[in-house]
């Protein structure tokens, strides 16, 4: 009897004890999210960070935020999303194209946690994808960079020849070609995101060439720094780089994610969280451009005009017809412009640009 | 096919070319410098790469709070110097094996710098002053080149002739490849093998540690984690494409640096060549040359010390 009575309480306080450890854990929501390069890289990654920070900021008391930072793309980022969907984790964002496939393996295995992948195109019943329309901010610097520019030559540094990076290159040549008709582009393919010198040398050979406005599809403000040496014009890339280049910057692409990660974590509080696709731009605000500076008011005057017909639906990058490098004209499957399919698998330069895509 | 050989080569000798090309390489030399030191010591520290990232957080870091580039170059020996003694520590005094601990070392510095980075990320500071010699610098074409560079490059030249020097024509240098290239019997003849290679590493580190501190001082004037982006395991492979000597270090730095700038220009020509084919040219020259002194016999053939990467435990 008295053995008895032992093993009950014994039970009980085990029950207790186990329910008071567990309830923190119960009552809130690991949110985990994988990054690309340093939170500190003053781009795509800082704005992630910034995105991560601001859901901290509204629903913290609701959740507990966990990153991994320079998380290479490739068999190491699976081990990463991995470990974050094993400690609990019931929300995950994973935030570089690389990512894809890993976060699709992950998620076929952990059938109770929710992924969201930035910048890809594979979903499951349990993946998201979601990615901002960068291309409409490349078209309003393409029209900048024409009015800009003195010499006719812009210079583009660029990482990988992804579609977002070629679609990218592409809106920048349609906004540009509207202004001047006969514009060029010098294209550098770095074969990296993130390495400050590299940066800065391909920004230092686009200018001996005689380029005079600089833009960059890779992360570091490297280029912004080496424009404003030379006493040269450039933009911005994923976040505001002004500090950079007070006098060289014209504005910036700012990738604003905070709102999207707030209303997802919230779908998943709610319990109402379902597998979608959002691509979202100016117009929701995912894409946000940085202050036009450095340019004369009438330079400024178009640039908000062109933004606001993009986000009244008036104006379209891709409208049609498009015609690419080798003349044809691209079928126009989109009400009056390509279609979202048709920009997310880009694997080709409009008319007027003159390189090649590497491994085309 | 003659008329893009031409523009090629115009931009092969423009001096906007070389400048950066100056730049580019410099990095390389000074952390190679330091690395071929320690290891014609005998010992291969892997923790480069570690080093050179916490000499670029703390010679931002120094320089932004003094104001001062010579101050910022200081606080970066020092920091490379503190990496090397934690890794001589563990590799001489605990006889820990070296490529496991170069590699932590790595690790480690990574982490560690981008603690003491986090505070400095954004902050700017005005770039290491260029050299003016009135009437030399505005020399046309050389006058840049030979006179107007930052103090980290003649300094990195400064250091090889010096290392060159002390490694051949000096007494301590020939001891130092005695215990490079056998440590039983340096030990044997009285030498200190310890105590050397303490001071090898050291230097080593120091270099490293400079050649960071370039990155954030001159090359590109701000700091972000992660900044040496793997110019730490390329100083480490031209150490190697020297085959241990240090003027075929210097050849193989400027090599590197020439031929990965080259790439990047070529594509702003239009000329249709393919990026990926460009982009491996500085390692299928390294893999040429390689084989190349593997079938030389004599003196043109490679130095590796003998005793590299053996841990040494003295018998008492």
């Amino acid at each position: 009897m008295k053995n008895r009575i032992v093993v009950v309480a014994a039970a009980a306080i085990f029950a207790v004890a186990a329910a008071t450890l567990a309830a923190p854990a119960a009552e809130k929501l690991k949110v985990g999210f994988v990054y690309l390069g340093p939170v500190g890289d003053f781009g795509w990654t800082y704005q992630h960070e910034v995105g991560r920070q601001g859901l901290v900021k509204a629903l913290g008391d609701k959740i507990d935020t966990t990153y991994l930072e320079n998380v290479n793309e490739g068999p190491d980022s699976e081990r990463s999303i991995e470990q974050l969907a094993r400690t609990g984790h019931k929300l995950i964002f994973t935030t570089s194209f690389g990512y894809m496939d890993p976060t699709i393996k992950v998620a076929s295995r952990f059938p109770k946690v929710d992924f969201e992948h930035a910048t890809g195109f594979k979903r499951a019943t349990n993946v998201s994808t979601y990615s901002g329309r960068f291309y409409e901010g490349r078209y309003i610097q393409g029209m900048i960079a024409a009015k800009m520019s003195k010499t006719g030559v812009l210079g583009y540094i660029v990482s990988f020849p992804i579609p977002e990076v070629i679609s990218g290159i592409n809106a920048t040549m349609l906004g540009a070609q509207t202004v001047n008709p006969n514009i060029k582009v010098k294209i550098i393919w770095v074969s990296t995101w993130f390495d400050p010198g590299k940066e800065a040398d391909a920004a230092k050979a686009l200018a001996d060439q005689g380029a005079d406005v600089l833009m960059q599809h890779t992360d570091s403000p490297a280029a912004m720094q080496i424009a404003a040496q030379r006493g040269l014009l450039a933009f911005g890339q994923d976040s505001d780089m002004i500090k950079f280049g007070p006098k060289t910057q014209l504005t910036a692409i700012v990738d604003n994610w905070a709102p999207y990660y707030v209303q997802r974590t919230k779908d998943v509080l709610d319990g109402t969280w379902k597998s979608t696709d959002t691509w979202g731009g100016l117009t929701s605000t995912l894409v946000v451009m940085a202050p036009y500076t450095n340019m004369p008011d009438d330079v400024k005057k178009m640039a908000m005009d062109t933004e606001a017909a993009i986000k009244a639906g008036t104006l379209h990058p891709f409208k049609c017809p498009i015609v690419d490098q080798d003349g044809n004209t691209v079928p126009c499957k989109g009400d009056g412009h390509l279609d979202d399919g048709q920009i997310l698998s880009m694997n080709f330069y409009v008319k007027g640009v003159d390189d090649k895509i590497p491994g085309k | 096919m003659l008329n893009a050989l031409g523009q090629i080569l115009g931009l092969i000798f423009s001096v906007n070319f070389i400048l950066t090309v100056i730049t580019a390489s410099t990095p390389l030399l000074l952390a190679a410098s330091g690395e071929l030191v320690a290891e014609r010591s005998g010992v291969l520290n892997l923790g480069v790469e570690g080093m050179m990232i916490m000499g670029a957080a703390c010679g931002f870091a120094g320089a932004y709070l003094s104001e001062s580039t010579i101050i910022g170059a200081i606080c970066g020996i020092l920091a490379g110097a503190a990496m090397a003694a934690i890794f001589a520590f563990l590799t001489l005094g605990l006889a820990v094996n070296q490529v496991a601990t170069g590699l932590a070392l790595t690790i480690l510095g990574t982490g560690l710098s981008g603690l003491i980075g986090a505070g400095f990320v954004g902050q700017r500071i005005v770039p290491a002053a260029q050299l003016h010699l009135p009437g030399l610098t505005e020399l046309p074409v050389v006058g840049r080149i030979l006179f107007g560079q930052d103090a980290f490059v003649y300094l990195s030249f400064a250091l090889i002739v010096g290392i060159w020097l002390f490694l051949y024509r000096t007494r301590s240098g020939l001891v130092l490849r005695a215990v490079g290239d056998n440590h039983a019997s340096a030990h044997a003849l009285g030498y200190p093998v310890l105590k050397i290679r303490l001071l090898a590493v050291l230097f080593g580190g120091g270099c490293a540690g400079l050649a960071g501190a370039f990155l954030p001082l001159a090359y590109t004037p701000f700091f972000i984690p992660g900044m040496t982006a793997g110019r730490g395991w390329i100083a480490l492979a031209l150490v190697v494409f020297a085959s241990w000597r240090p003027g075929r270090l210097v050849a193989g730095a400027y090599l590197f640096g020439a031929v990965t700038f080259l790439q990047l220009s070529v594509q702003g020509l239009g000329l249709g060549i393919p990026p990926q084919l460009m982009s491996s040219l500085p390692y299928l020259a390294t893999i040429v040359v390689l084989v190349l002194i593997s079938r030389t016999r004599g003196t043109a053939g490679s130095a590796a010390p003998a005793s590299l990467g053996v841990v040494f435990v003295p018998d008492r």
